[in-house]
């Protein structure tokens, strides 16, 4: 069994919803991203979703897109995103990894290079950002005789046909976007969020993880009663910034660890 | 291949391998719910009314179409006609759309409306549609256009509109079609997104093209007028490619005419420093769509370089793409100093100061004009009026104003 499955399936015999980490690889530079992944996984991190910079993140806030600048600057591209991965998996087998970037890089490496160099890495998922299912049956396909899940998201504007249509397509989970923006923005409203994923599970048996917009432990605890698993990406990236390089490792390990209590 | 217009795009928005909606989920909805608002008030007589009547009063179509004798003689061959998108309303081609994006957006019942700009001139003409309206307009320009277009910036905000700053990326205009990316996807409910080009998601580029073919239209019906047959040759500058769209689209399945689409060299395609995603670049998938476009060896979109902020812009439609691919139309580069040399001599020889972007396609009429006969007719597409890149001239040649 694949470890997007395993990991929920155990996480379900627990009872508890799974937190996803979302950092940027190779943000503020790639020899800090393994460490960091291992740091995460300690702190508590269910599964970690690797953002592969792109130049332009269409569907990101100004935290991630910076996160992605600095990546950039730093040489990241997404032959050594896999590289990463693969590091990773020296000390780590059983930590599922997400990759959640842009399609452009994808379209470049060409979907079989990609599909197979991303199951040489041992990456359990792809989240392609810009590439709905219209557009997506040939990467899919690929992912998914790789041994790859193909992520996909859900947005509070999909219509109760699309969520069937997406659900059809999609493995490991289902990403709902909790609102109507960019990664990083305010404002999330739980009551809102707990219908539309009630109304998910109606058609789907995928669990439900949802982000964007979720700041500090109390909100990701009232979205963790209400899915399967909370993402957290801005408010962990934006730590890059604030924090001296020296102490960014524990300073994320201890936001990660309060998440993770308020589960 | 055989290309004829009435085979793309297919109902997802498909040229080919090119087009296409390649966006976050979020946008789905509200993209398909455009689609079917487009694709309904398109065929709706009151709508179709009011559009016209607004580019007669509005707008101030039909737009001359005017030989430009003494430049022809010049040159010693064929003889070059200027459409005269310079003297719209706003002074570019640009309103051409945005009148008929507005008039959509009333009709849908949006109260706000954004837009990205590049040199200028799809804002201004967005402020200005909105303005006559009474809609909030927030318009999306990279740092560096804000600092090389400033006139257009103020003109914009005479109009009531509010210019946001792009600081992210290159700064330019690719910059700012993300932000407002952004912004429609976090205002989705109140706002319509008026795109400036014919790139974007489906069905952006087919809306864009069918409101910029007004151009063609009315070319196709003056140059008989004035030579009793179709024109030898089209040639129009290629940014984003609407203007040249606008331009060709009626003239697709005359095979006879030879259309050529002018993309910018900037300092030569040698340098790598251009805006030539047709000449010299590869596809992949940009903004919604697929395309040709300027990006690096791992997929991210290369920094791109011309004299005009209208083309300098790493992608194209995908329209342009599919009609490259099929040998339709030809697309050629021309270089920032021979853009240049054509604004000087349309600005003394014709009393036209023509737009930078247009000067790439007239800079092009210049090379090809002389190696044909003088019974052979050229129609270039003037798609803008110089004013605005006075002072981007002026500093270049090391003159202060």
């Amino acid at each position: 069994m694949n470890r997007l499955n395993k990991c929920f399936n155990l996480l379900r015999t627990q009872k508890r919803a799974a937190l996803i980490p979302f950092i940027t690889a190779g943000d503020p530079n790639p020899e800090l991203t393994v460490p960091l992944m291992h740091k995460l996984v300690e702190a508590g991190a269910d599964i970690i979703e690797l953002g592969v910079p792109f130049s332009d993140p269409m569907a990101d806030g100004p935290v991630i897109q910076r996160a992605s600048e600095r990546a950039l600057a730093a040489g990241t591209s997404l032959h050594q995103v896999l590289k990463l991965v693969k590091n990773f998996r020296v000390d780590n087998q059983i930590t599922p990894i997400v990759l959640m970037g842009y399609l452009n890089p994808i379209e470049i490496m060409g979907y079989e290079a990609f599909s197979q160099n991303a199951q040489n890495a041992e990456v359990d998922g792809v989240l392609t950002v810009d590439l709905p299912i219209e557009e997506g049956t040939a990467l899919n396909t690929l992912l998914r005789s790789h041994e790859i899940a193909p992520i996909f998201l859900l947005a509070p504007t999909t219509t109760a046909e699309r969520i069937q249509r997406i659900a059809a397509q999609a493995d490991g989970y289902l990403y709902y976007v909790s609102l109507k923006g960019v990664t990083g923005s305010a404002d999330l409203d739980v009551n809102s969020v707990a219908e539309k994923v009630a109304e998910i599970r109606q058609y789907s048996n995928l669990p439900i993880a949802v982000g964007f917009g979720i700041k500090d432990a109390e909100t990701a605890g009232k979205i963790a009663k209400v899915s399967d698993a909370v993402i957290v990406g801005s408010a962990l990236v934006t730590l890059v910034e604030t924090v001296p390089q020296s102490e960014l490792l524990e300073t994320m390990a201890n936001v990660v660890r309060e998440l993770r209590q308020g589960l | 291949m055989s290309v004829t217009k009435l085979n793309v795009p297919d109902a997802q928005g498909h040229f080919g391998p090119y087009g296409g909606i390649f966006v976050a989920e979020t946008l789905m909805q509200p993209l398909e719910e455009l689609r079917q608002a487009y694709e309904h008030y398109i065929k709706d007589s009151d709508f179709l009314a009011e559009l016209d009547d607004d580019l007669f009063h509005f707008v101030g179509r039909p737009s001359p179409l005017y030989h430009a004798k003494r430049w022809s003689d010049v040159l010693g061959g064929a003889q070059i006609y200027l459409k005269r998108e310079d003297l719209n309303h706003t002074g570019a081609h640009k309103i051409n759309n945005t009148v008929g994006q507005a008039l959509l957006a009333k009709r849908m019942g949006k109260k706000r409306i954004i837009a990205e700009t590049g040199a200028g001139q799809h804002g201004v003409a967005t402020a200005t549609v909105a303005a006559r309206f009474g809609m909030e307009c927030v318009v999306y320009m990279g740092a560096e256009d804000v600092k090389r277009q400033a006139i257009n910036v103020y003109r914009m905000r005479l109009l009531g509109a509010e210019v946001r700053t792009v600081e992210s990326g290159s700064k330019t205009l690719k910059d700012a079609l993300n932000e407002a990316m952004r912004d429609w996807v976090t205002h989705i409910d109140n706002t319509f997104y008026i795109i400036g080009t014919v790139a974007g998601p489906h069905p952006y580029p087919v809306m864009v093209r069918d409101f910029q073919t007004i151009i063609g239209r009315e070319t196709r019906k003056q140059i008989q007028e004035k030579t009793g047959q179709l024109p030898d040759m089209l040639i129009a500058c290629v940014g984003g490619g609407s203007n040249a769209i606008g331009l060709f689209y009626p003239f697709l399945e005359d095979h006879a005419v030879r259309i050529y689409g002018v993309e910018a060299a900037g300092d030569g395609l040698e340098t790598g420093h251009h805006a030539a995603p047709l000449c010299a670049g590869k596809t992949g998938v940009l903004h919604g769509n697929r395309t040709y476009l300027m990006s690096d060896d791992n997929g991210q979109i290369i920094e791109t370089h011309s004299i005009s902020a209208g083309l300098d812009y790493p992608g194209v439609g995908p329209e342009h793409a599919w009609l490259k691919d099929s040998g339709r139309v030809q697309y050629v580069a021309i270089n920032d100093q021979e853009a240049l040399a054509a604004f000087h001599n349309l600005s003394r020889l014709e009393g036209i100061m023509p737009a930078l972007e247009s000067s790439h396609a007239l800079a092009y009429c210049q090379k090809i004009a002389p190696t044909l006969d003088k019974n052979k007719s050229i129609v270039v597409n003037l798609s803008g009026r110089g004013d605005k890149d006075v002072h981007t001239v002026a500093t270049l040649e090391g003159i202060k104003i």
